[in-house]
C-alpha cells in the first residue's frame, strides 16, 4: 500500500502534458524511437562547474534526465582517513569552494562534538557572524550566476562587487578569501582585527540599499518572472522525499532551518526569521534567497552588537585524540543541510569522516523538477538548485 | 568607355557616397561594438576595455586584426560554395539597404528611389537567407535549428514591424525617405507625437529583429542548441557581426526618418525657436569642455594627449556646426551639416536605447517571444493601422493639419491602448487557467 | 567547556546476541607497565602518572521510543545505544525494508538525510551501512546501523526515502555493497569501469585502478 502511495507521490509533478512518462523506468534513460538524447557538458559555461546532464527530449521538451556526475571526486573522505583532525580541516573548505566558511564551522563543530567540548562564547559569537558573511557571499554568487544564465547580464557585477567587501574582511581575518580555513577545532586561532567591527557594521549597513538594487532589477521584471515563476516546481512532498533541505525545501513551503531546529553556534542569541515560499517554483526559491541574505545581514548587527570578551579557544590541547565512537552534526551551509559523519577510533586520525553534501542530495532532485519543461529551462534549473561540484563529487 | 564617363558624371555623388559607407561602415560598427562595450561596463560598475590605446579607444582596431588573422576553418562535410555565400549574403543585405537611406538632406546613395522605405524594408529582411543558408551550411543539426529559430523569430516581427510602419505611412501618403521628412517639416509635428504606438510597436519588433536583447536567445549562449553563427570562426563570423550591427543601424535610421522626424531639428519650422540651432554646437563644446577639464586628471600621459586631442577635434567640430548658422557664406551646408548631426544624434539614441535594454533585463524564452511576437505585436499593430485610418479621415473631415491632427490620434492612440491592455488581461486568464510552461509546441523541430 | 570527563565509565556489556558495536579500543590499553608501578604509589616526585582508564561514551538507550520499538520488532534490534547523546539502532539486516518503512509511516521519520557506511575489517560482518535519518514534526534525529559481511547484500531504501537512490549508489561505488532492489545500482562518482572500492580499509590511499588510468588516460599511472 505505502510502496504504491509513495510511487504514487513520486511520478507526480506539475506542468504535465499530455506525453506518457515511464515511471517503471523512472531511473533509467531510454533511446525511444522518436526520442532524443542530448549532452549538456561536461564542459558547458551554464552548469557551473563540470557536470554532465543527458536530457532526453520529446521535440523540445524534456521528458527525462539524467546527472553524470564524479568529474571532480577527489576522495575526499579517504583522504580523512588519513590525516589528523586538524590537518583535515583545510580540506573540508575545498569543497564547497563558495562557502568554505561554514563547511569549516560544520566540521570543528562536528568534531568539538567528538571531544565532547564547545567553542568559548567569544568564539562562537565571531564565528557566527563570519557564517552569516559567507552565507550573503554564497548567495550573492548564486543570483549573479543564475541571472547571468537567464539574460541578465548586470547583476552579476553588482553582486560581486559586494562580495568583494565581504572577501576583502575574510582576508583581514584570516589571510585568505575563498578557502579561508577560518576556524580552528575548538574555536579560533584568529583574534578578530581592530576594526572587524567596524567593517562588518559598515559592510551591513551599505548591504540593505544594495539588496534593494538587485531587486529593483529583477524581482517585479516581467520577464524575469516569465523566466522564473512555474519553472522547475518541486513541491512539498518530493522536497521532503528527496531529502532536500536549505532554500529549495523552504521555497517548496517547509519551513525548516537548522539554526532555528537545533541551533549551533550562536545562532539562539539572535532573532531572524526564517523566508518560506508557497510554490516551490524558481521564482520562489529566488524570492527566499533574497530574504535569507537580508535576515543574515540582520544577525551580522545584532551580533557585532555586542561579542562577549573571553578566550577564543578551548582547551583541546595539541594532539587530538577523541575518544571512541561516532558523531553525526549538521548545520545550515547556504546551500542546505551539511552533515559531517566522524567516526572515531581513539587515535589521532579519524577512522571514518562522511560528509553530507546539500549540493549533492539536492541534485537528485533535478530530474523531478526538470520535467515537462523546455529546453531553455534547464539552464535556469541548474541554476536555482545552487550546486558546486566540488561539494558534489567531494 | 563613353557610356562609363556619362554614368559617373550623372552618378558621382552617389557613387561616392557608397564608397564611404562601405569602407567607413566597418570602421563604424567596430566603434559602435566598443560604445557598447563600454557602456555596458559603465551599467555594470566596472570600465570596460581600457587596455588597447587610451580608454581602449584602438580595441576595435585589435579586434579587427585578430579576427582576418584567424586560421579559416571550414567543417568538413559543409557546403563549401554556401558556407561561403552565407554570411556574405548578410552583410550584403544590411549594406545594400542602407543605400535607401538617406543620412541627412545631402547624403543619399540610392537618389530618391520612390519606394525608399520599401526598399529599405525588403533588402535588410533578404539578410534571413544569409542566416538560414548559414546553418544549413555548417552541417551541424543544432545550427540549422537555432538558424531556423532566428529566422522564424525575424519572419514573426517582420510583419508587426511593417504594420507599424504602415501606421506611419499613413500620414505621408509616400514612400519616398526624402518626401516622408519632408511632410513632417510641412505639417511641423514629427510621427512618433502622431503615432507613438506604432513607434512602440516598431521599437520593439525592430529589437527582434536584429536579435538583440532581450530576444537573442538565438546567439546567445543557448544551452544545447547552438546559433547559426557557431561553426563561422574568423573573418566570416566578423561579417555576420558587422550585418548585425548594420541593421542595427538600419532599422534605427528607418525608425528616425518615419518616426522622429529623421534630419530636422526640433520644432524645425517655428522661428523664435531657431537658438535650438546652437544645440549641435552647445553638446559638441560641452563634451570638448569636458575632455579639457578631465584631461590633466589623466593618469599617464598618453592618455592625457589623447583627451586633448579629443577635445580639440570636438571643438573643430564645434566650429563647422556653428558656421552653417552664423556666417552668411556658410549657410547654403545648413541642411546638410545640420541635417546629418541631428540624424546621427537620434540613431545614436535609439542605438543607445538598444544598448541599455540589453545590459538591463534577462532574456524571453523562445517560446515567450514568438508568443509576444503573434499573440501581442500583430493585432496591436493591425488595430493601430485601422484606428490611425479612421483617425486620418475625421482629420481630412475636419481640415485639421499639423498640430491639430494630434486632436483625432490621441483618442486613436487611447483606444489602441485600452485594446492592448484587453490583450494582456486575455491572454493572463487563458495563462491562468493553463501552466503556460506547459504549453504546446509553437514551432517546428 | 569540559575535557573529556574524568569519571571512567565501566567498559558496556554488549545486549543481544551480537559483538559490541562500539569500537574495539585500540587505544590507550591499560595495561601498560608503567601502570603495574602505579598502584605502589613511590614517594618519589617523578612518579609516572597513571594512564587514563578508556573513555566510553556510549550509554545503552531504553527511552519510549526505545521501548515501543522493542515491542515491534523485539527480534530484529540488535541494540539501542546512545553516544554523545545521539540515538543509535542496530537492526537485522534481512528486515531493514519492514524497518524503514515502520520508522518513515508510523515514527514520522520522513527524511534520510545521510546514508553511508563504515568499514571494519576484523569484524566478521565488516560493513556497518549507517542511516541518519530525521524527523520534522518531533525535530528528532535518530541513526539506524546495519551489519553487513562481504557479500552480502543490504536490502535498499529506495521506495521509502526516494533520496537513498544516489546514497546508495555511492556506498556501492566506494564500499561495493550491493543494495537488493536498488533501480539503477552502478557507480556514481568513479567511472563506470572501475575496479575496486576505495573507502575499504585494505584499499591503500595510494592505490588505483591503474589498468583504467592507463587506458583512458593514457599515462604509466596516476602517481
Amino acid at each position: 500500500m505505502e510502496l504504491r502511495a509513495v510511487s504514487k507521490a513520486i511520478s507526480s509533478f506539475k506542468g504535465k502534458t499530455a506525453l506518457s512518462i515511464d515511471t517503471k523506468n523512472d531511473h533509467k534513460t531510454l533511446l525511444g524511437a522518436d526520442e532524443l538524447v542530448i549532452n549538456m557538458g561536461p564542459q558547458h559555461p551554464s552548469t557551473h562547474g563540470v557536470l554532465r546532464v543527458k536530457l532526453k527530449l520529446d521535440g523540445e521538451r524534456v521528458i527525462g534526465s539524467e546527472c553524470i556526475i564524479g568529474y571532480l571526486h577527489r576522495g575526499v573522505e579517504k583522504i580523512a582517513e588519513n590525516r589528523t583532525y586538524q590537518q583535515f580541516a583545510p580540506y573540508v573548505d575545498r569543497m564547497d569552494y563558495v562557502a568554505a566558511v561554514s563547511s569549516g564551522l560544520g566540521y570543528c563543530e562536528a568534531v568539538e562534538k567528538l571531544l565532547v567540548t564547545e567553542a568559548p562564547p567569544r568564539a562562537r559569537v565571531i564565528r557566527t557572524i563570519l557564517t552569516e558573511l559567507q552565507r550573503i557571499a554564497s548567495h550573492l554568487l548564486w543570483l549573479g550566476t543564475h541571472a547571468l544564465d537567464i539574460g541578465a547580464l548586470t547583476p552579476l557585477f553588482y553582486c560581486f562587487r559586494e562580495r568583494e567587501e565581504i572577501l576583502k574582511i575574510f582576508e583581514k581575518y584570516c589571510g585568505a578569501r575563498l578557502t579561508t580555513h577560518a576556524f580552528r577545532i575548538g574555536g579560533l586561532q584568529y583574534e578578530a582585527y581592530d576594526t572587524f567591527e567596524k567593517d562588518v557594521e559598515r559592510f551591513c549597513k551599505d548591504f540593505e540599499s544594495r539588496i534593494v538594487e538587485y531587486e529593483t532589477l529583477l524581482t517585479e521584471n516581467r520577464i524575469w518572472i516569465g523566466r522564473t515563476k512555474g519553472v522547475g516546481i518541486l513541491t512539498a512532498a518530493d522536497a521532503v522525499a528527496f531529502g532536500v533541505t536549505g532554500p529549495v525545501l523552504r521555497a517548496s513551503g517547509v519551513k525548516w532551518d537548522i539554526r532555528k531546529a537545533a541551533p549551533y553556534a550562536a545562532y539562539d542569541q539572535y532573532k531572524f526569521e526564517i523566508p518560506v515560499g508557497t510554490t516551490g517554483d524558481t521564482y520562489d526559491r529566488y524570492l527566499v534567497r533574497m530574504e535569507e541574505m537580508r535576515q543574515s545581514r540582520l544577525i551580522c548587527l545584532q551580533a557585532i552588537e555586542n561579542i562577549p570578551a573571553g578566550p577564543i579557544m578551548a582547551k583541546v590541547g595539541k594532539v587530538l585524540k577523541p575518544p571512541p565512537g561516532e558523531v553525526y552534526h549538521a548545520i545550515e551551509a547556504p546551500k542546505g543541510e551539511i552533515g559531517y559523519y566522524i567516526v572515531s577510533d581513539g587515535t589521532v586520525m579519524p577512522y571514518r569522516v562522511h560528509i553530507r553534501p546539500p549540493s549533492f542530495i539536492n541534485l537528485q532532485a533535478f530530474d523531478r523538477m526538470v520535467r515537462g519543461h523546455l529546453v531553455a529551462d534547464v539552464v535556469a534549473i541548474i541554476g536555482t538548485i545552487d550546486i558546486v561540484l566540488g561539494e558534489v563529487d567531494r | 568607355m563613353q557610356a562609363t564617363m556619362e554614368f559617373l558624371k550623372l552618378y558621382w555623388a552617389p557613387l561616392l557616397c557608397g564608397v564611404a559607407v562601405v569602407a567607413i561602415l566597418p570602421l563604424v560598427a567596430g566603434y559602435i561594438v566598443l560604445v557598447e562595450r563600454k557602456l555596458m561596463a559603465d551599467m555594470q560598475a566596472r570600465l570596460g576595455p581600457m587596455r588597447v590605446g587610451p580608454h581602449g579607444l584602438l580595441q576595435p582596431i585589435a579586434d579587427a586584426v585578430k579576427l582576418l588573422i584567424k586560421e579559416d576553418i571550414i567543417p568538413d562535410n559543409a557546403d563549401k560554395m554556401v558556407f561561403w555565400l552565407a554570411p556574405v549574403l548578410s552583410v550584403g543585405a544590411a549594406l545594400l539597404s542602407l543605400a535607401g537611406l538617406a543620412i541627412g538632406p545631402a547624403f543619399q546613395i540610392a537618389q530618391d528611389i520612390n519606394i525608399g522605405i520599401l526598399f529599405v524594408v525588403g533588402i535588410s529582411a533578404m539578410g534571413i537567407f544569409g542566416i538560414v543558408l548559414g546553418g544549413w551550411a555548417s552541417n551541424s543539426h543544432y545550427s540549422l535549428m537555432g538558424a531556423l529559430r532566428s529566422s522564424a523569430q525575424l519572419v514573426s516581427y517582420e510583419t508587426a514591424a511593417g504594420m507599424a510602419l504602415v501606421s506611419a505611412l499613413l500620414f505621408t501618403g509616400t514612400l519616398n525617405i526624402k518626401s516622408i521628412v519632408e511632410v513632417q517639416s510641412q505639417e511641423g509635428i514629427w510621427f512618433v507625437m502622431l503615432a507613438p504606438v506604432a513607434f512602440f510597436t516598431y521599437l520593439v519588433a525592430s529589437i527582434a529583429e536584429t536579435n538583440r536583447a532581450p530576444f537573442d536567445l538565438p546567439e546567445a549562449e543557448s544551452e544545447l542548441v547552438a546559433g547559426y553563427m557557431t561553426e563561422f570562426s574568423g573573418f566570416r563570423w566578423s561579417l555576420y557581426f558587422l550585418a548585425e550591427y548594420t541593421n542595427m543601424i538600419v532599422v534605427a535610421s528607418v525608425a528616425t526618418t518615419l518616426f522622429l522626424g529623421g534630419w530636422l531639428r526640433p520644432f524645425a519650422g517655428v522661428p523664435w525657436l531657431n537658438f535650438l540651432d546652437f544645440v549641435p554646437t552647445l553638446l559638441v563644446v560641452a563634451v570638448a569642455a569636458y575632455c579639457l577639464v578631465r584631461a590633466p586628471k589623466q593618469p599617464t600621459r598618453v592618455q592625457q594627449f589623447f583627451m586633448l586631442a579629443v577635445a580639440g577635434l570636438c571643438f573643430v567640430v564645434g566650429l563647422v556646426l556653428v558656421a552653417p548658422v552664423v556666417l552668411p557664406i556658410a549657410k547654403p551646408f545648413y541642411a546638410g551639416i545640420h541635417g546629418g548631426f541631428w540624424f546621427i544624434f537620434k540613431v545614436s539614441l535609439y542605438i543607445y536605447f538598444f544598448m541599455w535594454l540589453r545590459f538591463t533585463i534577462p532574456r524571453y524564452r523562445f517560446d515567450q517571444l514568438m508568443r509576444l511576437g503573434w499573440h501581442f505585436l500583430i493585432p496591436l499593430s493591425i488595430i493601430n493601422v485601422l484606428l490611425i485610418g479612421v483617425a486620418l479621415i475625421a482629420g481630412s473631415y475636419f481640415n485639421l493639419h499639423g498640430w491639430g491632427l494630434l486632436l483625432v490620434t490621441t483618442p486613436a492612440a487611447v483606444i489602441t491602448l485600452v485594446a492592448a491592455l484587453l490583450i494582456l488581461v486575455a491572454e493572463k486568464e487563458r495563462d491562468a487557467g493553463q501552466d503556460p510552461n506547459a504549453a504546446s509546441d509553437f514551432y517546428a523541430g | 567547556m569540559a575535557d573529556e570527563p574524568k569519571e571512567p565509565k565501566p567498559p558496556q556489556v554488549p545486549t543481544g546476541d551480537q559483538p559490541a558495536s562500539s569500537v574495539p579500543p585500540v587505544s590507550a590499553p591499560p595495561a601498560k607497565p608503567a601502570g603495574a608501578s602505579a598502584p605502589a604509589a613511590p614517594p618519589r616526585a617523578a612518579a609516572p602518572v597513571p594512564p587514563k582508564p578508556p573513555v566510553v561514551l556510549q550509554t545503552p538507550l531504553d527511552n519510549e521510543f526505545v521501548t515501543r520499538f522493542r515491542t515491534k520488532f523485539t527480534a530484529a534490534l540488535l541494540e539501542a545505544m546512545e553516544d554523545r547523546k545521539q540515538a543509535i539502532l542496530t537492526v537485522e539486516r534481512s528486515r531493514l525494508l519492514e524497518i524503514a518503512l515502520h520508522l518513515r509511516g508510523e515514527e514520522k521519520f520522513d527524511m534520510l538525510a545521510d546514508l553511508t557506511a563504515v568499514d571494519w575489517p576484523r569484524r566478521e560482518k565488516r560493513f556497518d551501512v549507517v542511516l541518519n535519518l530525521y524527523s520534522f514534526e518531533k525535530n528528532e534525529r535518530l541513526r539506524l546501523k546495519v551489519h553487513a559481511a562481504d557479500a552480502e547484500e543490504v536490502p535498499s531504501v529506495v521506495s521509502v526515502w526516494p533520496t537513498a537512490n544516489w546514497q546508495e549508489r555511492e556506498v556501492y561505488d566506494m564500499f561495493g555493497i550491493v543494495f537488493a532492489g536498488h533501480p539503477d545500482l552502478k557507480r556514481i562518482l568513479l567511472p563506470d569501469e572501475w575496479q575496486g572500492y576505495p573507502l575499504r580499509k585494505d584499499y591503500d590511499i595510494l592505490q588505483q585502478d591503474t589498468a583504467w588510468v592507463r587506458e583512458n588516460l593514457g599515462i604509466e599511472s596516476g602517481q
